[in-house]
């Protein structure tokens, strides 16, 4: 579980959020949602730690993690895994050297066992034979899944997905999807995912939160989302002409 | 600062970094410190050479200047210079690029201190690397000097030797390594942090590579001024 608590976030005299409190469950995938601009990544690495918020805390369980030191917070990031908007997979490594690179940097294991572990996280993302290409090799789709496989190696407690979907075809952002809500299920993990993509809060979004302008405007679940009567969140929903034609009919129909 | 040099996570990481960067720095800049430091060394005999025309100087002064000019001065500072443009501008664009593709928040994510693994072994590599291919341009500039004036017949080999061995004061080699660890210094960490804090797009990215050159430039030669003034003035 990770909460905040009025947190916010200005660079110089600009708010961008402004004094949100939320919890993002444990064994869900918590959805950020909101259009662009809206603060989303802000808030996600707020969360990380990669942006110091300008108020506010932000709790991993019973731990304060706002108030940590550099130390202490490289301590809790060994329970932490992201995946990045661009999978931020290293060019100059191999697809393993990539997955490998944190037990490397952290772990005495032996070079076999590294790789049993490197192998396990590529089987659970569902990619064989890719251990010696190169990121610019494979396609955006695979490079998404390395970089959920690099996310995963320690089995963290706490995963976050900025825009994991961003620049994939329906199908594949689908089969991404499925993919970061099933980990999530089986790990027991606390995710948090970005995301302005409306297909996916209807699919893994269990507890969705509705930025807009830097508030946090509407809280629920996928199947409280059609039922709300929130403009700001039907603005978003429907925002295309297509899908307000879709809505009417079916609210005509009596949905 | 504090962070560059806080407790590595796992020594063998950084030893390996550190090897490669010693490798892309030292034997990626071998051949161009050779070619600067051979024409460096030419053109200065030959310069002396006419500058001594009709003087009583005596000519073996020749090998004796082209060496104290390139060990005080030549060797560290050009070479300094030359690889601020291409080693510099490297780490700045490398690091620089690293930061737009999140890769050094991907590195902080998993629990590395990046500031400490992504430029410290640089750092470390620039003041391992610069004094020796100082070394070697001080030792190609001599034999630069003396292919531009024995085989051209300006004086025998036996005159250059006289003037290499001639009045020769080991302090100076002190300067010249100084002058090679402060400006291997100033090269790789001033690009490390044009690049580290590279904000925006690729408009910031150039600007921030063409920055680390210049202050490393203006920095190399303004040291090279204090080093003077402090060691031999
Ligand atoms: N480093 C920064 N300095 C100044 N302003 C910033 C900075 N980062 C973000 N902002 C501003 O904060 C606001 C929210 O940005 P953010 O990137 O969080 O939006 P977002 O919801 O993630 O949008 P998108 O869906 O386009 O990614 C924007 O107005 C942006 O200009
Ligand atoms: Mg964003």
């Amino acid at each position: 579980m990770i909460r905040i608590e009025n947190l916010s976030k200005s660079f110089g005299d600009v708010p961008v959020l402004k004094g949100i409190t939320h919890t993002f469950e444990k064994g869900k995938t918590n959805l950020i949602i909101g259009r662009s601009g809206a603060g989303k990544t802000v808030l996600l690495k707020s969360l990380v730690g990669l942006i110091a918020p300008t108020g506010g805390s932000v709790w991993y369980d019973d731990v304060e993690f706002s108030a940590l030191g550099k130390e202490e917070v490289r301590a809790i990031r060994m329970d932490v895994g992201m995946l990045f908007q661009g999978s931020a997979l290293f060019d100059s490594m191999s697809v393993e050297e990539n997955i490998r690179f944190p037990l490397d940097m952290f772990t005495d294991w032996t070079k076999d066992k590294k790789i049993e572990r490197v192998n396990d996280c590529l089987k659970r993302v569902n990619l064989e034979n890719v251990n010696d290409k190169y990121p610019s090799e494979i396609s955006g789709g695979m490079q998404k899944r390395v970089g959920i496989a690099r996310a995963i190696v320690f089995k963290p407690k706490y995963l976050f997905c900025d825009e994991p979907n961003s620049g994939l075809d329906p199908k594949t952002a689908l089969l991404i999807d499925e993919l970061i809500q099933s980990i999530t299920y089986e790990n027991n993990m606390t995710t948090v995912i970005n995301t302005h993509d409306m297909n996916s809060v209807m699919q893994i979004g269990d507890n969705i939160a509705l930025l807009y302008k830097g508030d946090l405007v509407w809280t629920g679940n996928k199947s409280e989302v059609m039922e709300s009567d929130n403009e700001t969140l039907q603005d978003f929903i429907f925002a295309s002409p297509f899908l307000q034609k879709l809505r009417a009919a079916a609210m005509q129909n009596g949905f | 600062m504090r962070t560059v040099f806080s407790r590595p996570e796992r020594w063998s990481m950084y030893w390996r970094e550190t090897v490669r960067q010693m490798h892309d720095i030292g034997v990626g800049s071998v051949v161009i410190v050779g070619l600067i430091s051979i024409f460096m060394g030419a053109v200065s005999a030959i310069q002396f050479a006419y500058q001594l025309d009709g003087q009583l100087v005596p000519l073996y002064y020749i090998g004796y200047i082209v060496r104290d000019l390139a060990i005080i001065e030549l060797a560290p500072t050009i070479t300094a210079l030359v690889l601020a443009g291409k080693v510099g501008s490297n780490i700045a664009a490398e690091l620089g690029g690293m930061r737009q593709k999140e890769h050094i928040d991907a590195m902080e994510i998993m629990g590395v201190n990046t500031a400490s693994y992504l430029i410290m072994p640089k750092i470390i590599a620039g003041i391992v690397m610069i004094p020796l291919l100082v070394t070697v341009s001080a030792f190609v500039a001599t034999l630069g000097g003396y292919l531009a004036t024995v085989p051209t017949g300006y004086l025998t080999d036996m005159d250059y030797l006289r003037g290499l061995r001639a009045f020769f004061v080991p302090y100076n080699v002190v300067v010249m390594y100084v002058k090679s660890f402060v400006f291997g210094y100033i090269l790789t960490s001033v690009p490390s942090f044009q690049g580290y804090y590279v904000v925006g797009g690729s408009i910031e990215l150039g600007r921030a590579s063409t920055n680390a050159v210049v202050y490393s430039n203006i920095l190399i030669l303004l040291f090279d001024y204090l080093i003077a003034v402090l060691l031999t003035g």
